[in-house]
């Protein structure tokens, strides 16, 4: 392996994320932080970026970026109390500048705070009990889990596994309290037993999917949990490991993979299995190439076999065969549903996850008010993050139903019931003008390539076909763009690639169909394409099935997994 | 070798330099010091022409002609890489004084010196350059980029394939350096994604290709010959004479969202032989705003064609208007003409004695066409012309150092524009006539010296500079000068203005100045940003303490801005001096005063 690279030399001088990160945070001659602490502060849960729309005009104009920052929450499986949604909804409209946003991987973000608010920010999230430590950063991210409704002990049961996983992975240093708490900074002598004083090599994510929803993609998480119910309970979990999305344009070193089947494991061996996968990644992940250096690369690299048996080394005991599970779908059931515990509970359709009042939209009101409702009538219900960027209003009592219903008629929140399939799972991510990554135009591109594509499938009789449609303004991934049945990966604005071909149920990666292709090329490519299989579908037959069955795109051999 | 050989541009008479020639020929390095002493003497008693000096631009840098520089811009790190390891591999070669800089850190001003350069750039997406870059394209793109005649260079872009405009921006750039008069050492090298095949030959010959342009040219030949910088004061441009100046960039700095409108200018004075001082002012000859003299033909219903004669000048009147008379500014002597003509009791009423407070504030608010408009009357166009004063040029505090910006100036400009209380918009009439000359447009333009707002002419003196606003002007060019000097003394500045975001005036360059170490400290007002406003004087009382110890250590004590600033500032260095210097109010009073003597305290206030 090579020189570790800036990022690592910046992490192991960090006395355990401090940096000059108070310093930086008190320096009145820029907006920014200084250049070690922008990556630090990803460990705290910010992101520093600035409006790019902008950049050219202010620099000409002799004037820094127009910096800002966003604040992520550590949110393990999503849930929010209404208390606590009243709170982000407080801190995005006192310190951020368009709202809240629900993200892929089932957090909440505020944007376009600036440095001199961090601080307030920081402090006014905490104080509802929620904490944003190593929501980014080389570390162990939020871990997603499945928001069944339906089974709601189950449910329950796998959420605070969940927390409880993400709460044991969570950095010891004391960092975050000293920064941002006002706790007496320390010298940073704490240990850091598990994740080391270098921490990570890069993100690493879990997650726990609930069949028959693979909702949380659990493909593409470095280490996915399925639960396997068995007699109405948990059995336990079959183990996957090394998903992940990301990749680099032009890089072959570089490439989305989806997780491995490695065998089950009962739910008292959950912490042992996560602590076993994390540590090898953290001893033997590529520190010199950070395009290279998530878990999935190193499974490739060392095989699955020692993988597997590395982890039962390290966890000390032996996973049991894979059982079997199903998977059915993966977008969000949508609308108002029954659980078990006889609470109803309402999915709505969040469009791309964003909750920002302007030009007229009010969802971001409409969403407090169902807080408000909630607070004061339900205390125990609950607002959870799907990972496809929606909310799902949990918990409800019965007598609440038609108040709730008559704020999301008020306030467009009931998409639901008028949006197509399409409309309603359709994700992209962030991008232009914030995502210092971004290639290419995502949401902003939304509400003229929305009404297009469902303007093309009209044509073709699809009105109401279910396809999966992903856009990433960068191939590295935010909105799980290849295992959609139809993926656009910015390259350049206004250019990207076409992916096609993928698994509904998210079991199978997309194809590269068309390279560096602009608009009008797209909608011609996807306008032949849609005919093409409104004529030559079979019944029911998906269109990322349809795509493989006929050639269009011809998928890599599956790997070979282990027996 | 015959130092003549060396001397570039000769400007002497064929047979003078051939003279001049066999005279120094074979002379050894006292005599032909003691020569050029000799003729600095000579040149100093006879006045030098207005145009068409001898090479008169600060001194060559010796080394550039046995310099190989790279300069590199890139958006991953791949042209870094490239950029390092070639350098790597000329030092390690032996090739002496290897200069590595990326795009944006490279003093684009030495471009014109550079003999060898080789650039490697990439190109991203559809044809866009690195980030890092774009200052460096923008200046080689636009007027000012230098002649490049003694330049050989090479350039090799990385760039993308599947893009139309593969490497567009290293082909862009060759072809713009091959335009300037600058020799391919190379041809332009393109690599796609899997770069390395295509740089490791081509680095190949281009190290080989400047080793050998380096070692014909050896140490012996460099220029060495430090042309006297003539004084040009001999020249009298003057608001009577001005010159006739370019425009060679016009840049608003403050951002979009901002309430204040302020411009950075850059004006050309090459072959005007202004050598001016940091603390010196410019004058511009400046025109009324059209609008404006055509809203007053029309209120006073007046032809602008009319033939109007006032002592012994003629001219139509809307000449006497655009150019000749003051007509954005109130004076008494048109106020007392306009409460004859109309009669209205209340400005005779502002004219007495007691209404002097009003009349101040009419003054700062109102201009002649508001006050046309609101009183009546009947006017012919020799009573205008003779009611309204002669139109004089406006100062700028100039903000650059020649040091710097050679034969540039540069101006820190407040755009005034408003509408008034009936919607009508108004200028003031320099700024606006400033605002609205683009690059390439020409500016009429006169020195005005500044004798008492001077730097200490001890470097090694710290000074404190308070110029919020557009008083930051002068701060500027003290930096840019203490910084090109190497001055030991520290440089602080504080400066205020309403939002930090919008309307930090040259805020990148205040930053690397911090960096850099010519700004030793930097505080800042932004009245705006907070509930409570904040202003300079309260940053200053804030680090009093601080303020009087370098007060004590020698420290000069600068102002520039508007007048009620400064009168605040006064205040609150006079309390520092009470509180930190534990002195009676008549005693501080006293150490301002000696302050003021020993020429430690200067103002520049509007």
């Amino acid at each position: 392996m090579g020189k570790p690279s800036e990022i690592e030399r910046i992490k192991a001088a960090s006395r355990h994320l401090r940096g000059t990160l108070l310093e930086s945070l008190a320096d009145p001659v820029t907006g920014a932080l200084a250049v070690d602490d922008v990556q630090l502060l990803k460990f705290h849960g910010g992101y520093q970026q600035d409006d790019r729309d902008v950049r050219e005009a202010r620099r000409r104009a002799k004037l820094e970026p127009e910096y800002f920052f966003f604040l992520r929450l550590r949110l393990p499986g999503g849930v929010l109390t209404p208390p606590q949604w009243l709170a982000m909804d407080d801190t995005a409209r006192r310190f951020g500048g368009s709202g809240l946003r629900l993200t892929s991987r089932q957090t909440i973000q505020v944007h376009r705070i600036r440095k001199t608010d961090l601080r307030d920010a920081v402090q006014m999230i905490h104080a509802s009990g929620l904490d944003t430590i190593a929501a980014c950063g080389d570390d162990n991210r939020n871990v997603v889990a499945c928001v069944n409704p339906l089974l709601s002990h189950v449910h329950a049961q796998i959420y605070d596994q969940a927390q409880a996983l993400s709460l044991h992975l969570r950095p010891q240093s004391r960092a975050w309290f000293e920064t941002w708490m006002g706790e007496p900074p320390t010298d940073g002598a704490e240990p850091e037993p598990l994740l080391g004083d270098a921490y990570m090599p890069r993100k690493f994510k879990h997650g726990f999917a609930v069949p028959p929803y693979n909702d949380i993609d659990v493909y593409s998480q470095d280490v996915g949990f399925v639960a396997i119910i068995e007699n109405d309970g948990l059995a336990g979990y079959d183990v996957l490991v090394g998903g992940g999305m990301g990749a680099s344009h032009g890089n072959a070193r570089t490439y989305p993979r989806m997780a491995s089947l490695i065998g089950f494991i009962t739910p008292d061996q959950v912490t042992a299995l996560s602590e076993a996968a994390l540590t090898i990644q953290r001893d033997h992940g590529d520190r010199s190439d950070r395009t290279h250096a998530r878990f999935k690369y190193t499974v490739d690299d060392k095989g699955l076999d020692w993988i597997k048996a590395e982890i039962e080394r390290r966890a000390g005991f032996t996973l049991a065969p894979a059982r079997e599970f199903h998977f059915t779908q993966r977008g969000d059931r949508f609308g108002w549903s029954e659980g078990e515990d006889r609470r109803w509970h309402l999915n709505l359709r969040i469009p791309f996850g964003r909750l920002h009042d302007h030009d007229g939209a009010t969802r971001q009101t409409g969403m407090r008010r169902i807080a408000e409702l909630l607070a004061a009538q339900a205390p125990d219900a609950q607002i959870r993050v799907t990972t496809n960027q929606n909310a799902l209003v949990a918990g409800v009592p019965a007598a609440l139903k038609d108040a709730i219903d008559a704020i999301a008629a008020e306030h467009d929140l009931a998409l639901h019931r008028t949006a197509t399939p399409m409309g309603l799972n359709i994700m992209a991510c962030v991008a232009f003008p914030t995502c210092g990554l971004a290639m290419a135009e995502s949401e902003r591109w939304m509400p003229v390539f929305v009404p297009k594509l469902q303007a093309l499938m009209d044509r073709h009789g699809l009105h109401d076909e279910p396809i999966d449609v992903r856009v990433s303004g960068c191939p590295n991934g935010c909105s799980r763009p290849y295992l959609a049945e139809i993926a656009l990966i910015g390259k350049a604005p206004g250019r990207y690639n076409l992916m096609l071909g993928g698994d509904h149920r998210g079991q199978r990666m997309n194809t590269l169909y068309r390279e560096n292709i602009d608009e009008d090329t797209i909608f011609a490519a996807l306008d032949e394409l849609l005919g093409h299989f409104a004529v030559g579908r079979k019944a029911k037959e998906r269109i990322g099935d349809f795509m493989v069955r006929t050639g269009v795109v011809v998928p890599p051999e599956p790997r070979k997994e282990l027996a | 070798m015959p130092a003549a050989a060396t001397l570039p541009r000769l400007p002497l008479p064929k047979d003078r330099a051939q003279q001049l020639s066999s005279l120094v020929d074979g002379l050894d390095a006292v005599s032909l010091w003691w020569l050029s002493g000799y003729a600095a003497g000579l040149a100093s008693k006879v006045p030098l022409p207005a145009t068409a000096g001898p090479e008169a631009r600060a001194v060559a840098e010796p080394t550039s002609a046995a310099r190989l520089t790279i300069v590199y811009g890139s958006q991953t790190g791949n042209c870094k890489r490239v950029a390092e390891d070639l350098a790597h591999a000329a030092e390690h070669e032996g090739l002496v004084g290897v200069r590595l800089a990326r795009a944006d850190a490279y003093p684009v001003r030495e471009l014109a010196q550079e003999r060898l350069l080789v650039v490697v750039i990439s190109t991203q997406g559809d044809g866009d350059p690195p980030d890092d870059s774009r200052g460096f394209l923008e200046f080689l793109a636009g007027r000012k980029a230098p002649r490049l005649a003694e330049l050989s260079y090479a350039v090799l872009g990385l760039g993308d394939s599947s893009y139309p405009q593969f490497c567009l921006t290293g082909r862009n750039l060759d072809a713009r350096l091959a335009e300037l008069g600058g020799r391919r050492l190379l041809d332009f090298g393109e690599a796609d994604l899997d770069f390395e095949t295509v740089v490791e030959p081509w680095s190949g010959r281009a190290l080989a290709s400047a080793r050998e342009l380096l070692q014909a040219r050896s140490p012996a030949g460099v220029d060495n010959v430090t042309p006297l910088r003539p004084r040009a004061d001999a020249i009298a441009w003057s608001a009577a004479n001005p010159f006739h100046a370019e425009v060679v960039a016009h840049q608003r700095i403050t951002s979009d969202a901002s309430a204040k409108d302020v411009r950075h200018l850059e004006i050309d004075l090459s072959g005007a032989g202004l050598d001016y001082e940091p603390g010196d002012s410019l004058g511009v000859v400046a025109q009324n705003p059209m609008p404006l003299v055509d809203a007053m033909l029309d209120t006073l219903h007046l032809d602008g064609a009319t033939s109007v004669g006032f002592k012994g000048s003629t001219r139509p009147l809307h000449e006497w208007l655009v150019a000749h008379r003051e007509i954005t500014r109130l004076s008494r002597p048109f106020l007392v003409a306009l409460a004859a003509l109309s009669h209205a009791a209340a400005l005779e009423r502002l004219l007495e004695p007691e209404g002097a407070d009003a009349l101040r504030r009419l003054m700062d608010t109102a201009q002649p066409l508001d006050l046309l408009e609101r009183h009546r009357a009947e006017w012919t166009g020799e009573a205008l012309v003779a009611a309204l004063r002669p139109l004089a040029p406006r100062l700028y505090s100039i903000a650059s150092s020649r040091a710097a910006v050679d034969d540039e100036v540069h101006l820190t400009v407040a755009h005034v524009e408003y509408r008034n209380a009936a919607g009508e918009p108004r200028w003031g009439a320099a700024s606006h006539w400033l605002a609205t000359h683009a690059e390439g447009d020409e500016l009429l333009v006169y020195l005005e010296r500044n004798e008492r707002f001077r730097l200490p002419a001890d470097a090694d003196r710290d000074v404190v500079m308070v110029g919020p606003g557009t008083g930051v002007a002068p701060f500027r060019a003290f930096v840019q000068q203490r910084a090109a000097a190497g001055a030991a003394g520290r440089n602080w500045l504080f400066f205020g203005n309403p939002h930090f975001r919008d309307d930090f005036l040259y805020q990148l360059e205040w930053q690397a100045a911090l960096r850099a170490g010519s700004l030793a400290r930097l505080d800042l007002a932004f009245s705006r940003d907070q509930a409570d406003k904040v202003y300079v004087q309260q940053r200053l009382r804030e680090h009093g303490r601080d303020v009087y110890a370098w007060l004590e250590n020698g420290a000069h004590f600068y102002v520039c801005g508007a007048t009620g600033m400064a009168r605040d500032v006064e205040a609150a260095l006079r309390d520092i001096v009470i509180e930190y210097g534990g002195r009676t109010p008549e005693a501080a009073d006293e150490y301002l005063a000696t302050l003021r003597d020993q020429h430690r305290y200067a103002r520049d206030v509007y």
